[in-house]
């Protein structure tokens, strides 16, 4: 017969003594400022979200055929470690047809569990403890934490609205210490929308060099970019000896649950990443790779699609929110709205949390993306042109009914 | 004709309704440039017409679509475009094309029972000289039309955040 556990099965333990199990290395990680974001919204009914972090759009349905066909033929099985060739060299063929950077697919780069893992193996790869990895900020909420786990002090590189959201050279100058080992860029950024053009990152790669230091590109948002092309860090002069792309399919093709990213660094530093991807990973999910191939050979019309979509809602959204008073500016790229909320007399957290409960619509505060994002909101522009309109609609009434 | 233009045509398929304030905002230009791109547009015969989408298999139980398939022999001088012409004015005939493959002309006829496509088919079309032979299919159930879904499908559920 089969026993099940009750309740009083387990606090019958409970008066035992018992050890603290938890890490000090766990401890130290901040719980996630948004959790009760999350209960407030799912109290609600009729809630517009502009919380979400990924496209409204499924994947595209020739990219989940082509998953599926893998499944029938039987390709269940782990992959090698980096990843599938055949893989590893249409995403070479794309890298060096879309942003003109080269990497050998087969000792410099590898597929990974999003990007989310390719982050956590990288940093621990180059990490060592008391090293310190200069962050822009605000910026994705996974970078610090990481480097945390991994020993290293992540120091905080304020990216500012009169700047564009940019990074510039004096910000980084100033906070480079005798300890500074990497730098962590994310352009498009999430959540500010900012770009670093070309001119821009030439003049990060003197201080850089200057400096010795690798960079951590994030670049995951790359193919969202409206306004002229996305230009790779690697691809700049001196760059690429010292820059480790990350970036993955979750969000050009829509893929996010698919969880498939990919590292690109020089020989050794991928040698090095791999060992770790090895052990904590294996490989990625075979039946995802399968769908980023058929992704990167025959999906760029639907990206093309999607990308232009975005583009409308941008100017769509932004213009709405610069119409009601919510002063934002022009986001490059990525699928997210910046807007200041300093205007209102609110906190960004205070905002959001009534945003929510007042006017059904669901924000990320800024300061969840650190210091810099105080006083913002972050929107997430995926989400259909109704949506938006109507979430503009309640954004203006809740606005009119403040003091 | 350029990207601006064919943004405005894949917008206005989607949804002829939208604003022209929000067209103009989504294309980056001013109204006055977006009705004077429109109006050209129509002038040239780029756009046909506005219309909607329409699921009638919901709205009128009975009706009855058939695609009506034909061989025909074509004239000298005229090919297929005469008859295609002389078919195409009958209001019952929804779209009609000509095809490579087994057939020639392809028409999507509606009628309000089995009879009357069937008399349609035997009366008007059949006895046409140059019409060697039909075929005609009767429509059971439409899952897509003008790449709009008709069945209902549950949309994948998304975080209300994520970061």
């Amino acid at each position: 017969m089969l026993s099940v556990k009750t309740d009083n099965d387990c606090h019958s333990h409970s008066d035992q003594k018992k050890r603290d199990f938890v890490s000090e290395r766990a401890k130290i990680i901040p719980p996630s400022g948004i959790r009760r974001f999350f209960d407030l919204a799912s109290q609600m009914e009729n809630v517009i979200s502009l919380g979400v972090g990924e496209p409204d759009y499924s994947t595209p349905w020739h990219i989940c055929d082509a998953a599926i066909t893998s499944i029938e033929q039987g390709h269940t099985a782990y992959t090698s470690n980096a990843g599938m060739e055949s893989l590893r060299c249409e995403l070479s063929r794309f890298l060096q047809d879309h942003y003109q950077v080269e990497y050998n697919p087969v000792n410099e780069m590898i597929i990974t569990t999003g990007v989310s893992e390719g982050l956590d193996i990288v940093i621990r790869a180059i990490v060592n403890p008391g090293d310190e990895v200069l962050v822009v900020d605000p910026s994705y909420v996974s970078y610090s934490p990481c480097v945390t786990m991994a020993g290293g002090i992540p120091v905080p590189l304020p990216c500012t609205e009169k700047d564009r959201f940019r990074l510039t050279p004096d910000v980084l100058m100033e906070h480079i210490t005798p300890q500074s080992k990497v730098l962590v860029l994310n352009f498009p950024n999430n959540p500010t929308g900012g770009v670093m053009r070309r001119e821009d990152l030439e003049g990060i790669a003197d201080v850089a060099i200057d400096h010795d230091l690798l960079i951590l590109s994030d670049e995951v948002y790359a193919e969202l970019t409206y306004e002229g092309k996305h230009t790779a860090t690697a691809s700049i002069e001196g760059l690429w000896e010292r820059t480790v792309t990350l970036s993955g399919f979750s969000k050009a093709f829509a893929m996010t649950g698919w969880r498939l990213g990919y590292v690109c660094a020089p020989p050794e530093i991928t040698a090095a990443t791999l060992k770790i991807h090895q052990y904590v990973m294996l490989s990625s999910p075979t039946m995802s790779q399968y769908a980023a191939l058929e992704a990167l050979k025959h999906g760029e019309d639907a990206m093309r699609e999607m990308i232009r979509e975005y583009h409308l809602r941008r100017n769509l959204f932004v213009d709405g929110l610069n119409r009601i008073g919510l002063t934002c500016h022009t986001p490059e790229g990525a699928f997210y709205a910046f807007p200041s909320v300093k205007g209102t007399g609110l906190t960004d957290y205070e905002f959001a949390e009534r945003l929510i409960t007042e006017a059904g619509v669901a924000v990320v505060p800024g300061s969840v993306f650190g210091s810099g994002g105080v006083g913002h909101i972050r929107c997430s522009y995926a989400v259909s042109r109704q949506e938006l309109s109507e979430a503009i609609r309640r954004m203006d009434e809740f606005i009119r009914s403040l003091p | 004709m350029d990207d601006i233009d064919r943004s405005l045509l894949s917008l206005l398929e989607e949804d002829c309704t939208i604003p022209l304030h929000n067209l103009a905002v989504m294309l980056g230009c001013n109204e006055e440039e977006v009705a004077g791109r429109k109006k050209q547009l129509e002038e040239d015969g780029i756009i046909r017409r506005y219309s909607a989408v329409i699921n009638w298999e919901q709205v009128d139980k009975g009706a009855v679509y058939a695609i009506i398939e034909l061989k025909v022999a074509p004239e000298r001088d005229h090919g297929y475009d005469r008859i295609a012409s002389r078919i195409s004015r009958f209001a019952n005939v929804r779209s009609l094309r000509l095809r490579t493959g087994t057939h020639d002309l392809q028409l999507l006829v509606t009628g309000k029972s089995m009879q009357e496509i069937a008399r349609f088919v035997s009366e008007h079309i059949a006895p046409m000289e140059r019409i060697r032979e039909t075929a005609t299919h009767i429509i059971m159930k439409t899952y897509k039309e003008n790449g709009v879904l008709y069945v209902e499908r549950e949309d994948g559920q998304r975080l209300p955040f994520s970061f």
